[in-house]
């Protein structure tokens, strides 16, 4: 990782300011004048000063008598300069930061675009911690040296300007400063190259407790009901004291350049008075322009080490940009087509040859085909962790199969235009995901539909009792993930949100594990009561939910090893009879032993 | 709405600043000498305007310069400058040390409240804003404590300093460079506010930024399947573009009244200038002293530049310290008796409910009146509807709540004087939704018990009936879980979590619809690896499903917050009641 400020590091540093410059070339422009304008002024005031002292001061001390004239323009002279300054402040100060925040959130817009238009496969590969820091802290660091940058630029002119002005008034002091300056920059440099390493790490370290933190607090129910809290306690303060020592180490590298650098022109200012002395003494320099050249280096001593924070920045820089940079360059994003789907009708899904794989050589499905006919309702079964999820997805092409084809109403859904497998499909995924929004928010996600039309959905998902109990009805907010509802209610919303779309086509994975026998029953009935303009496509463990089905496909690890109605299925497949009768058997032996129980007795 | 809970208590800036303080002991540590190091330092700055009145006055005063004399001088100061920025290094360090231990020590125990705070409270509260409790919130501290808070003491010293100076030099130009600063003083509490006003403003709409984009990516699957992109992508959109706006409006604030210092202090100068000058002509200041009282109001105007940007610090210091004790100071609802609590000794354990009740704050009744004797060795299912009460009821008598009244009872012993450790290594419970760490599968199990090797966690899978499994997966126990588990099926993580459980070896086992998820050939023949291994302890099951009922030594049945029936499956499926209808569903659904 590049945390040093070597010269491949600049260069690559400068480009990233050069994106920067070109997007908002107005902006920068008018930030570079503005510290232009600073950068000469801070000089001009100097010698002001040492103008006030040679024609005001020092004649009122030696000749005992002043020009009213001159002792005014004096005072005008430093003021004047000083409004000029204060201008060229403001307008730096207010320019680079609209400068750095339109980048930043210019950058965010671009992330948060291509997070939605990557496809899920891509997401499985990226954890939720990271794609926020891209869009975070990494556009933050991307953008760091925007701010000090346009000072910086104006530092340049300054110290020209101010080399320029010494120059003339004696070249011996300009000796002093050519010592002095490049001195100061050089142990600038030598302060960035030692601090951005440490910072780069102690940044890290934030992260990963920061890390744990989330994760410790995700996981609070699991601490506590296995008494676990003093051991993530210590598992913290591990990091916590890695974070401490990464902290103290910039601090001793801050603590021991600060110091210099503010000594440097101090000791420079004095080298100024010897020499001065001296060249005083030959009459070379008048004491104004010593006064003034004193001046000059205790003004140039803060600015000059802006010059220093860019290039501080520049590594992290160069490391946040190249982040962020990835991701918007990651390919593999979907590529849609211009078919439209016609409508009315149930839609018709077919399933051919399929092979799917998240990690290469890891298969999850191979050359699973079946179809669901138009209107039918379909159960897909299988053992935990046998590809039943992964084919919910792909139904939807929420993922794409590595080799084989998934139709709707015979289309490939690659040949689909953007929207149109949505419109018509609506799975119900296993996991329930809801927003921080309100409920009728979350059923609707920007569909326009009435308030009745939500109702109806959420009275067939057996939703409209706590609904309307809730203090707000439809409008009530719901907070982080629906935290302040149940399973069973958080579910029986991500029903309705798929209801409410009459979907021709209606997934559910699992979708009602967490209701009750009775509630699920309820919510069946009323499916296919209502759902006569749908084609179903249920993943269930249930024998109920089965049964409903005209057709069962069971599969096992990730390969369709029968298909046919449950009937057929009961009668000739032995891995489908095992998992769909395992209660009954087991009732059965219970009954058994029980009769043997009571036989005993 | 989630309802804001970890409300800051309404305390004054100073008592919030020294119960802050006190919280970070190690910030004491050599206090005393670093703040002398500080003066020192500090002092160094007014070398500079002594050194040009002594050089003009004295060395130049002849009109031809005494070089010997100047020379003493500028070695002199330049010993002393030196010497204050050796005394910078040392206060630096020491400084960045006591601070960083301090936070680091206030971090530790803010996480650990986090984790001793109920559930009913954690739950109220974003996963994220208790996160920044124990990260940004303290980091906005460091920079008070290490450059802010510094500066305050220095730019005290500063300004007496220079202020003691200006008098010395001249009583009359240091009254007019006071009168030049009145404006200042009188609008840098106002400006102050704005800008800290500004700042607040930014980093709640940063917060909300992070939670659009977040929504976006761990919903990421909601999103396609329902192709809302569009509609996700303009919240988030509409997010960062306030942020900006927020970013721009503030940067102005600061943009505007930064330079204002600069140029009232440009007046001073020109004003010290004039009126210098007239005093000269009455022989009231020397040449020297008006020139280096120039440089003094460089000096004495630096730390009031400084001062937007230094009560800003101590401000966000300020509310980070409120938030971080907000944490702290809400009550560990249900704590945890400690050194003082009763140790149990292990064994068969009984449990009963003496009239409990339950109401979620400004909410219904959950539980009422519920009264239940739970024998050691007994085996108990808990069935009703969903919102009867039955999960409150676990977590009741795994104490992750208090009830409201009535009491409940551990071996005779009331469950809140025991003692944490041993009541959670006695009681377990494996809530539905297994959450798991992001580390491995092997990990993760020994979060059930810390010191179990590798074989122990091979045996407890096998005795679950769960070898099969383990094998199928690409590296066994070493196999990758991903976030919250996130690459293993929900059934998949449900073993794991229950296998956990089953590691932790308690007296009392409590299964909240624990393999709900799991296929039912896998949780049958989990639940027959369960009832023997179980065998000898107490274990109580919320029941999704018939065969877990019929298998139980008593059924609990709970509605509507009461337990109505109780008894043998046999007996309870022979009379009218809320069992029978539950138990008719139930054979519908399995056999349809």
């Amino acid at each position: 990782m590049a945390t040093k400020v070597t010269p491949a590091v600049m260069r690559r540093g400068f480009r990233v300011i050069g994106v920067a410059i070109r997007s908002e070339p107005a902006v920068f422009t008018g930030a570079l004048l503005a510290s232009v304008l600073y950068g000469v002024t801070t000089v001009i005031s100097s010698w002001a000063l040492g103008w006030a002292t040679e024609n005001v001061i020092l004649p009122a001390f030696r000749q005992g008598a002043v020009e009213i004239a001159a002792a005014v323009s004096g005072a005008l002279f430093i003021v004047g300069v000083a409004v000029l300054k204060a201008v060229g402040v403001m307008g730096r100060r207010i320019l680079a930061g609209i400068l750095q925040y339109r980048m930043q959130a210019r950058s965010r817009r671009d992330l948060s675009r291509q997070f939605l238009r990557l496809p899920l496969a891509w997401h499985h590969r990226h954890p939720t911690g990271q794609l926020l820091s891209n869009a975070s802290s990494d556009v933050e660091a991307a953008w760091a040296p925007l701010a000090p940058l346009p000072m910086a630029l104006g530092v340049v002119v300054m110290l020209v300007t101010a080399a320029g002005g010494i120059l003339i008034t004696d070249p011996a002091l300009a000796l002093v400063g050519f010592l002095i300056f490049p001195a100061l920059a050089v142990l600038n440099l030598i302060y960035q190259r030692k601090l951005s390493p440490l910072v780069t790490r102690a940044q890290e370290v934030r992260a990963e407790v920061s890390e744990i933190a989330h994760e410790s607090f995700d996981g609070a129910l699991v601490v506590k009901t296995l008494g676990r809290e003093e051991s993530e306690a210590a598992r913290f303060r591990v990091k916590t004291s890695e974070l401490r020592d990464a902290n103290i180490a910039v601090g001793r590298i801050r603590g021991m350049f600060d110091p210099l650098l503010e000594a440097l022109p101090t000791l420079g200012v004095l080298a100024v008075l010897l020499v001065g002395a001296l060249r005083l003494s030959t009459s070379a320099i008048t004491a104004g322009e010593l006064v003034q050249v004193s001046y000059l280096f205790l003004l140039l001593a803060f600015p000059v080490r802006a010059l220093g924070w860019v290039l501080a920045e520049l590594p992290r820089s160069v490391v946040g940009w190249t982040r962020v940079q990835e991701v918007l360059d990651a390919d593999g994003s979907m590529e849609y087509g211009t078919a439209g789907l016609p409508g009315g009708a149930p839609a018709h899904v077919a399933i051919d040859a399929v092979d799917f794989a998240y990690v290469p050589g890891v298969p999850v499905l191979s050359k699973v085909s079946f179809e669901a006919g138009s209107g039918r309702t379909l159960a897909v079964v299988g053992p935990t962790g046998s590809g039943k999820s992964t084919l919910t997805q792909l139904m939807v092409r929420l993922v794409d199969p590595d080799v084989g084809t998934v139709r709707l109403d015979g289309i490939d859904l690659r040949e689909l235009e953007r929207g149109a497998v949505s419109d018509h499909a609506a799975l119900v995924l296993q996991q329930t995901f809801l927003f921080d929004d309100t409920v009728r928010g979350n059923i609707t996600l920007g569909l326009p539909v009435s308030d009745e039309e939500v109702w109806a959905a959420l009275r067939l998902a057996q939703a409209e009792g706590f609904v309307s109990a809730l203090p707000e009805g439809l409008g009530t907010r719901l907070g982080e993930r629906g935290a302040s509802l149940s399973g069973g209610q958080r579910q029986r919303l991500a029903l309705a949100r798929a209801l409410v779309r009459s979907p021709r086509l209606l997934i559910l994975d699992d979708a009602t594990s967490s209701v009750d026998p009775q509630v699920e029953r309820r919510i069946l009935a009323g499916l296919r009561e209502s759902s006569s303009g749908s084609t179903v496509v249920v993943v269930a463990y249930r024998m109920a939910t089965i049964t409903l089905a005209d057709e069962v496909v069971y599969l096992e690890h990730g390969t369709v090893v029968d298909r046919g109605t449950h009937d057929e299925l009961i009668g000739r497949c032995e891995g489908y009879r095992n998992l769909v009768t395992a209660y009954e058997r087991e009732e059965a032996e219970r009954v058994t032993l029980d009769a043997d129980d009571e036989v005993m007795a | 709405m989630t309802q804001q809970t970890l409300q800051a208590r309404e305390r004054s800036s100073l008592a919030t600043l020294r119960r802050g303080l006190s919280l970070s002991p190690e910030f004491k540590d050599g206090l005393p000498f670093t703040l002398l190091l500080a003066v020192v330092a500090t002092a160094g700055k007014i070398i500079i305007p002594i050194a040009i009145q002594q050089v003009i006055d004295r060395g130049l005063g002849g009109g031809t310069p005494d070089l010997p004399f100047i020379r003493t001088v500028v070695l002199w100061c330049v010993a002393a400058v030196l010497l204050t920025a050796l005394c910078g290094y040392l206060m630096n360090v020491r400084l960045y040390r006591s601070t960083e231990s301090g936070l680091a020590t206030l971090r530790g125990k803010g996480f650990r409240h986090v984790h001793d705070l109920s559930v009913l409270t954690q739950n109220r509260e974003r996963r994220g804003a208790m996160v920044s409790r124990v990260t940004g919130d303290i980091d906005q501290i460091s920079a008070f404590m290490q450059w802010g808070g510094l500066m305050i003491i220095v730019m005290v010293g500063q300004l007496l300093v220079a202020t003691v100076l200006m008098v010395i030099y001249s009583w009359q130009l240091a009254l007019v460079v006071w009168i030049c600063m009145v404006p200042i003083v009188v609008f840098l509490p106002r400006f102050q506010r704005w800008v800290a006003a500004g700042f607040t403003r930014v980093r709640e709409l940063s917060g909300d930024t992070l939670s659009a984009i977040s929504e976006s990516v761990v919903g990421s699957a909601v999103v396609r399947a329902y192709g809302s992109e569009d509609r996700t992508g303009e919240r988030v959109e509409q997010a960062i573009t306030r942020q900006r706006d927020a970013q721009v409006k503030a940067q102005k604030i600061v943009g505007l009244t930064f330079p204002l210092t600069e140029l009232i202090a440009s007046i001073a100068v020109a004003a010290v200038v004039l009126v210098g000058v007239a005093l000269g002509l009455a022989g009231d200041i020397t040449e020297g002293r008006l020139v280096a009282f120039l440089f003094l109001i460089t000096l004495f105007v630096a730390p009031l530049q400084t001062a937007t940007e230094v009560l800003n610090e101590a401000q966000n210091a300020l509310a980070g310290w409120r938030r971080v004790l907000a944490v702290l100071d809400t009550p560990a609802d249900v704590a945890d008796p400690g050194e003082e609590g009763h140790v149990m000794e292990r064994g068969p354990i009984s449990v009963s409910f003496e009239n409990v009740h339950f109401a979620y704050p400004g909410g219904e009744p959950v539980l009422k009146d519920v009264t239940v004797d739970i024998a050691p060795r007994s085996r108990v299912a808990v069935v009703g509807e969903t919102g009867s009460g039955k999960t409150t009821f676990a977590k009741l008598l795994t104490r992750l709540m208090d009830p409201a009244g009535g009491r409940i009872t551990v071996d005779g012993r009331d469950l809140r004087d025991l003692r944490f450790s041993s009541l959670r290594e006695r009681i377990v419970m494996v809530p539905q939704d297994g959450f798991l760490f992001d580390t491995t599968l092997a990990e993760n199990i020994r979060f059930g018990r810390q010191s179990a090797g590798d074989d122990e966690i091979l045996l407890a899978l096998t005795e679950l009936g769960l070898a099969d499994w383990l094998d199928g997966l690409p590296a066994g126990l070493d196999t990758p879980v991903g976030q919250r588990g996130e690459s293993l099926s929900a059934g998949e993580r449900q073993l794991v979590a229950l296998a956990r459980a089953y590691l932790a070896d308690p007296d009392l086992l409590l299964l909240d619809e624990a393999t709900s998820a799991v296929d039912p050939a896998t949780e049958v023949r989990l639940a027959r690896a369960l009832e023997g291994v179980t065998r000898g302890r107490t274990a109580i099951s919320i029941a999704h499903r018939l065969s877990t009922a019929e298998a139980a030594d008593e059924v609990l049945v709970f509605d509507k917050g009461e337990i109505v029936q109780r008894g043998h499956h046999k007996n309870l499926v022979r009379v009218p009641g809320v069992y029978a209808d539950l138990h008719a569903s139930w054979v519908a659904a399995a056999r349809s």
